[in-house]
This record gives structure tokens, C-alpha cells and sequence, in this order.
């Protein structure tokens, strides 16, 4: 879980490093993108880091699923007979929505390349630029495309809030000092992510960028 | 004060168990909870029922038997406190008070409220303990402990293995009664002989036993009634990623 786990949270931030580009200017932000297929050539030919990358991504998030559901089958087994009275754990927001949240995330990942990556669900098309594709998806007019990419990096936020001090415990984090230090770490990166995601379809919205 | 319990009433392991409802008139608020029970289960008596069947053993807060969900909480409302030092003050008059037993796969009723424990004794068994001569006792100060590593250890070594962590656990984990036991000896110098097969061979006990994984919710520690850090799952956790990168 820890070590899958700080893997996808790398990329993500790659990959939200990479999103601000936009507002430099839509022909950097497209030149970042083939920069990314042009990335270790010619050591690699076309496009091999992106799809290097990509495997590498899906072996994580793979292990991430695989471990979690073993957790959450092992939970169900563990208590066969369920509370009659059960008030909300009270554990933060954020630890007791993993799972859902996960689930929430995940169909979010699919729509997301369907939309942004492929383009196949994407006014602009597959064969447009990327540019356009985030110009053109995050339109006033789709609106209810750019709650859904609202709520779905809130739902990351609050994933890592409790995952990244988790992934700390899970790896040996054991004085309570660095515990506070730990929550406090793992809330302001996740505050930072969401920010810098939310911050492309906001603009997109007001009509800073398009 | 009156109030009203609905206490989880299994006549038997195996048998089918439900919530049922019983009126208790009269009781005073400095009674404890357990006294409270006690005085329904002899109203039930006269009555010619079977009386609610339930652990406890000190009722002072230190042997770890006593073991109810207490409106959903295990030990009830009051922080850091065994529910037989709960008094019946912590409740109003004419509260409806929900009594269940610990509910882990890994702790089957035996009766009512009263569970088997003895997965926790399989954990200690496999690796509670110290290698050292029989014998007279050596002298106190025979081994110089830090002070900061004593009162670490001791504050582990004050989980009384109630089961109230596993109970309250979302995934009915015992990580951290594993974990005191864990930090309580690992701490001294007459514990670190076995410190790395103990974590090891208590992980495994634990997960043969059927207790659920840790996620990190923290729920144990909040209902724990000697108040063990969760911070004790992170040694364990340190001490077992050691261990396996030693064999």
C-alpha cells in the first residue's frame, strides 16, 4: 500500500507540474506534451519513456488495488457479525472514505483518459492538441464534466491526507512528534495537489486560458 | 434514575443472538455500569430468567476482563477508562443504552457479553516473552535501562489486553495490543535477543487468529482504556521491516 502508493503520489505531481504549463501558453503547454514523447531519445525511441511510464503506472496501481482489496476482505472476515449500534468512526473524514474514495478514483482515472488522453469523450476529438482538448472539455458549457474533475481531485486530496501519513506509519514512523509532523506534511501536499489541479479548469472556466 | 438497555442476549456459541430490551428503575448515578447490570441480572433472577452473562473480574480498572460495546463504543463514552469504572452519572435519565460484546471473528461469544479471548494468548504465546535464567531474581539494577526507554516500555506494558482495540477497529485489527507487546519488550535490553523473530512470529499469530489488517484509522487508541499511543503500530511496523531485511 505505502510503497505503490508514494509512486502514484510522485507522478502526481509530475503530472500536476506538468498541467500549469498551460499558463505559459497553449503552444508550450503542447510542446511540453510531445516533449514528453520525445523524452530520453534518442537512448529511447519515440514515445517509449511515456509508455514506460505508463506500465510502470499501472503495476502500482495495480499492487495498490490488489493490497487493498486484501485488506478490506480481510476486515469483512475479521467481523462476521456487524453492530447493531455503530456511531461513525471516529477517526478522520478522510481514513474512513479509502475505499469508496479509491473506487471514486479510480472510475474517475478511466473517464479521464477517455476524455483528456484518447479524447474519445472530448468535444475537440482524439487527433486534436492537447491544448484543445483541455480548453474545449473544461467549457462553461460542460459544466457538470468540470464538477465530476472538481470532486474527483478533492476525493484524491482527501485520499492522500490520510494516505501519505499512513504510508509514514506504515514505513516505521513511530514518535508522536513526527506523527504531527506527518499529518502536517501529508495535509499541506495534499492542499498543494489539489490546488494546482483544480487551479486548470478554474481557468479554463473564467476564461483565463482558451 | 430509569433507563432502558438493549443487551445482546446469545444463549450459547452457536445459537442465534438479538438485541433485547430491559427497563431498570431506581439506579443510582454513582453506581457503575457493572453494578448497574448486576442489579437488572437480579431482577432477572427473580423473575426466574437467565441472568446476562458478562466479564469482569477487578472492577478497578487494571485486569482488562471487563469487555462491553457501550453504544457503540468499546468501554462506553467516558475516555481512557475500563467500562467497569464507568459510572452511570456519564448517562441521563430515560437513555436507551445499547450493551453488545466485542465483535471480532477472531473473539466468538461464548455467552451474551462475554467472548473468548484466547487469540490474544496465541499472540503472546508467540512471542510474548524474554529469554532468562531461572533462578533467583537479579538484582533490580543489575541492567541499567535509560530511563526514557523504562517509561516508554512501561507505559506499552500498561495495555491490559482487553480487546477493546480489535473491537472498536474498523477491520477488527489487533495491531495494537500486538504492538504494545511489541514496544514493551523491545525497549528493555532483556527483550532484544528475540526482537526480530517476536515480531515476526506475532504478526503471524495474529493474522492466523483471523484478525483483520491495520489501515491506520487510529479508532484503537481513542477507545483504549490505558490510552496506548498509536505511535507503538509505527515500531512495529519499523521493527518487522528490519526484521524481514534480515532473513
Amino acid at each position: 500500500m505505502a510503497v505503490s502508493g508514494a509512486l502514484l503520489v510522485l507522478f502526481l505531481f509530475a503530472h500536476a507540474a506538468g498541467n500549469l504549463k498551460i499558463f505559459v501558453g497553449e503552444t508550450d503547454f503542447d510542446h511540453y506534451a510531445e516533449w514528453l514523447r520525445e523524452l530520453g531519445t534518442p537512448l529511447l525511441p519515440h514515445a517509449w519513456f511515456l509508455w514506460i511510464q505508463r506500465v510502470g503506472l499501472l503495476v502500482a496501481i495495480g499492487l495498490h488495488i490488489w493490497a487493498a482489496a486484501a485488506l478490506t476482505i480481510r476486515a469483512r472476515k475479521a467481523r462476521p457479525v456487524k453492530y447493531a449500534h455503530r456511531p461513525k468512526v471516529q477517526g478522520s473524514y478522510a481514513a474512513r472514505t479509502m475505499r469508496w474514495g479509491g473506487v471514486i478514483i479510480v472510475l474517475f482515472v478511466i473517464w479521464h483518459i477517455l476524455d483528456l488522453t484518447l479524447g474519445t469523450v472530448n468535444p475537440a476529438g482524439g487527433d486534436s492538441v492537447p491544448s484543445a482538448r483541455v480548453v474545449e472539455g473544461f467549457a462553461p458549457d460542460r459544466w457538470y464534466v468540470t464538477l465530476f474533475y472538481v470532486l474527483a481531485v478533492v476525493a484524491v486530496g482527501f485520499h492522500l491526507r490520510h494516505g501519505i501519513w499512513s504510508a509514514a506509519r506504515t514505513m516505521g514512523q513511530q514518535t508522536i512528534k513526527g506523527e504531527r509532523r506527518a499529518k502536517a506534511i501529508a495535509l499541506t501536499l495534499s492542499v498543494i495537489l489539489v490546488a494546482m489541479y483544480l487551479s486548470v479548469p478554474i481557468a479554463v472556466m473564467t476564461g483565463l486560458v482558451g | 434514575m430509569d433507563i432502558k438497555v438493549r443487551v445482546w442476549r446469545q444463549p450459547g456459541p452457536s445459537a442465534a443472538g438479538k438485541m433485547v430490551t430491559y427497563d431498570v428503575k431506581g439506579i443510582s448515578p454513582d453506581a457503575s455500569f457493572l453494578e448497574m447490570i448486576d442489579v437488572l441480572n437480579e431482577t432477572l433472577i427473580l423473575d426466574g430468567d437467565d441472568p446476562i452473562a458478562f466479564d469482569h473480574d477487578c472492577r478497578e480498572g487494571i485486569c482488562g476482563m471487563c469487555s462491553m460495546v457501550v453504544n457503540g463504543v468499546a468501554h462506553g463514552p467516558e475516555k481512557a477508562t475500563t467500562v467497569c469504572q464507568l459510572h452511570m452519572r456519564k448517562f441521563s435519565d430515560g437513555d436507551v443504552i445499547d450493551v453488545e460484546p466485542w465483535r471480532a471473528a477472531a473473539f466468538p461469544v461464548i455467552k451474551d457479553l462475554v467472548v473468548d479471548r484466547s487469540a490474544f494468548d496465541q499472540i503472546i504465546q508467540a512471542g510474548g516473552y524474554i529469554t532468562a535464567p531461572t533462578g533467583t531474581a537479579p538484582d533490580a539494577h543489575a541492567t541499567p535501562v535509560p530511563k526514557k526507554d523504562a517509561d516508554a516500555a512501561f507505559e506499552a506494558a500498561t495495555c491490559i489486553g482487553c480487546g477493546a482495540c480489535v473491537a472498536a477497529c474498523p477491520n477488527g485489527s489487533s495491531m495494537l495490543f500486538t504492538a504494545a507487546k511489541i514496544a514493551h519488550l523491545g525497549l528493555m535490553p532483556q527483550g532484544q535477543p528475540e526482537r526480530d523473530s517476536r515480531v515476526i512470529d506475532m504478526l503471524q499469530a495474529q493474522d492466523d487468529a483471523g484478525f483483520g489488517g491495520c489501515t491506520n484509522a487510529g479508532e484503537c487508541t481513542t477507545v483504549c482504556p490505558k490510552g496506548i499511543p498509536l505511535s507503538l503500530i509505527g515500531r512495529l511496523n519499523s521493527d518487522y521491516r528490519k526484521a524481514i531485511s534480515k532473513n
